[in-house]
């Protein structure tokens, strides 16, 4: 899988980081980057998660072959 | 931005041949205004205001492209001319709006003090239920206008500054919300009534905020853990040592600072309890959820913060047929595109959750209150993120929003698990004032109230009404809510 971010929604809320800490992370500039955009499998639940309940709905995750 | 030639314009809705353009029908009307633009024009048109354009866009491409738009392009910051003498003209801010909003963000909203405000909110509104008798009367707005004067303010400035308000600052507030005519487009300082009370009510709340810093300075300085936002601002002084923040600046500060989460908030929890109560069967399965929720004896602060599915659909769709802001505006600061349509310079740009959070093709029985919508498998807010929009969305989106959704989970917890209400009036005489910016609900809007025989601390296994959740559906009375 692939994560993206629409960094004309995210606000920085900050709740992707707690879901699955390591594949993001707060900015200094208020937005999240996403350090690990593509995580293993074994992260899945952890980064559903984070796309669940980013307030703002702004992560996504692309499926890959 | 260069704007291609071949642009179509916006076509401009009918009416409005006066001088003042569509003003007053948007000062009475407004819905039925933004609604025959969409019909008449589509996702973009255009109505006036005054000598100015105001270009509305609906639906999920044109709203898509107005929540996207950077600061640049369409500018938030002078849209509301209506807020200026609420906020207080010539009060210096240190920071810009965006700036405060984020420092508002990262102090008071964050994920981290949500446990805390959700036991102090908790704690406001059995303050308030206290003075109740077994049985009686409230007026829905008044109520709840009080009750968040007091929630805001506890978790937004301090519990030591909320222990200093009573209701005088929740009616002068009111005044100031009151105050936010539309005729403000054309003269924010029009001699009329409702500015007057609202210039007068700014002047009583910088009284009543100076007397609350007098009595602080000359009484004995507070413990640390029980020191305020006020405490802190009061502690900051200029190079002679005179204090950094007048009381005309610090109400400016607060009153801003409560603004955005005040009327919005009392406005949607009223509509969420006028609606769950021409719904029984919606209010009765919501009922399920929190004496299942609370069987274990579980504290409001804790449970607030869990999902609800059913008590928070039931306040989505309050949100969503009743979105306590109608019109969201900005100013096109250059040429742009729109949709296929020129947006010129120097015009307004309006979105509007009323008319968008009701389009048939998103939100299939758009004009009912049906909870269902946002269980798993339809979560029609998520899956319509561009017209879903009673919080806004995108840059600018309501940052309180998920403060906002707590606080009403934790009002509903204490209201519903120990009081019964019913509709003092006919379902259909609650409605929206549409007469302000603001808008709240139209007074009366009494409910009554009865003391549950059982009530939490005293549950009895008895308490097992046999509500089928899941059996929520589409109102069989097709009951079309007022807006």
């Amino acid at each position: 899988m692939r994560v993206t971010v629409d960094l004309d929604l995210c606000q920085g809320h900050g709740v992707c980081e707690t879901e699955a800490p390591g594949v993001f992370e707060l900015g200094k500039n208020r937005q999240v980057t996403v350090m690990d955009p593509t995580p293993d499998e074994d992260r899945r639940a952890e980064v559903e998660a984070a796309v669940r309940y980013c307030p703002t709905a702004a992560l996504r995750i692309l499926e890959e072959d | 931005m260069t704007v291609a030639v071949d642009l179509k314009e916006p076509r401009r809705v009918s009416g409005g041949e006066g001088e003042t353009g569509h003003l007053e029908e948007l000062r009475h009307d407004p819905i039925a205004l933004m609604q025959r633009v969409r019909s008449e024009c589509g996702d973009v048109g255009v109505f006036r205001l005054a000598d100015r354009d105001v270009v509305l866009a609906t639906g999920a491409t044109a709203n898509e492209f107005f929540f996207r738009a950077p600061e640049e392009l369409l500018d938030q910051a002078e849209a509301y001319p209506f807020m200026t003498p609420v906020f207080g003209e010539g009060v210096i801010f240190d920071a810009s709006p965006e700036r405060r909003r984020e420092m508002l963000h990262n102090q008071a909203l964050r994920d981290k003090f949500m446990r805390g405000h959700a036991a102090t909110i908790a704690d406001e509104v059995e303050r308030m239920v206290a003075g109740w008798d077994d049985e009686g009367d409230i007026d829905l707005l008044d109520w709840l206008a009080e009750l968040t004067i007091y929630t805001s303010s506890a978790c937004l400035v301090g519990k030591r500054f909320r222990q200093e308000l009573d209701k005088r600052f929740a009616e002068l507030y009111h005044d100031l919300e009151r105050g936010t005519d539309a005729i403000a487009f054309v003269d924010p300082y029009a001699p009329i009534e409702s500015f007057r009370r609202r210039d007068a009510a700014r002047v009583g709340l910088v009284q009543l905020v100076q007397a609350i810093m007098e009595k602080r300075a000359a009484g004995p300085p507070p413990a640390d853990d029980d020191r305020d936002l006020l405490d802190v601002l009061m502690s900051i002084t200029k190079e002679d040592g005179s204090p950094r923040f007048p009381a005309d600046q610090v109400t400016g500060m607060f009153i801003s600072m409560m603004f955005a989460g005040h009327h919005t908030t009392s406005g949607t929890a009223a509509w969420t309890l006028v609606e769950l109560l021409r719904h029984p069967d919606e209010m009765e399965i919501v009922g399920h959820e929190l004496r299942e929720l609370y069987a274990g004896g579980a504290e409001v602060s804790y449970q607030a913060l869990r999902e609800m599915p059913r008590l928070e659909g039931a306040i989505k769709e309050a949100l969503r047929l009743h979105p306590p802001l109608i019109l969201l505006l900005r100013v096109a600061q250059e040429d742009v595109e729109c949709d296929g349509y020129a947006i010129r310079a120097g015009q307004m740009v309006g979105a509007s959750p009323a008319i968008s959070n009701r389009i048939p093709e998103d939100f299939p029985d758009a004009d009912s209150f049906v909870p269902a919508r946002y269980l798993e498998g339809r979560e029609e807010d998520r899956a319509n993120p561009w017209t879903w929009i009673p919080f806004g969305a995108g840059r600018h989106r309501c940052v309180g929003a998920t403060f906002a959704m707590m606080q009403l989970k934790a009002i509903f917890s204490v209201l519903l698990l120990d009081w019964e209400f019913e509709l003092a009036q006919p379902p259909e005489s609650y409605r929206n004032d549409h007469s302000k910016m603001v808008v709240q609900m139209e007074q009366p809007c009494v409910v009554h109230y009865r003391r549950k025989p059982e009530g939490r601390l005293g549950g009895t296994a008895t308490d097992a009404t046999d509500a089928t959740a899941g059996a929520s559906g589409p109102d069989a009375a097709g009951e079309r809510p007022a807006s």
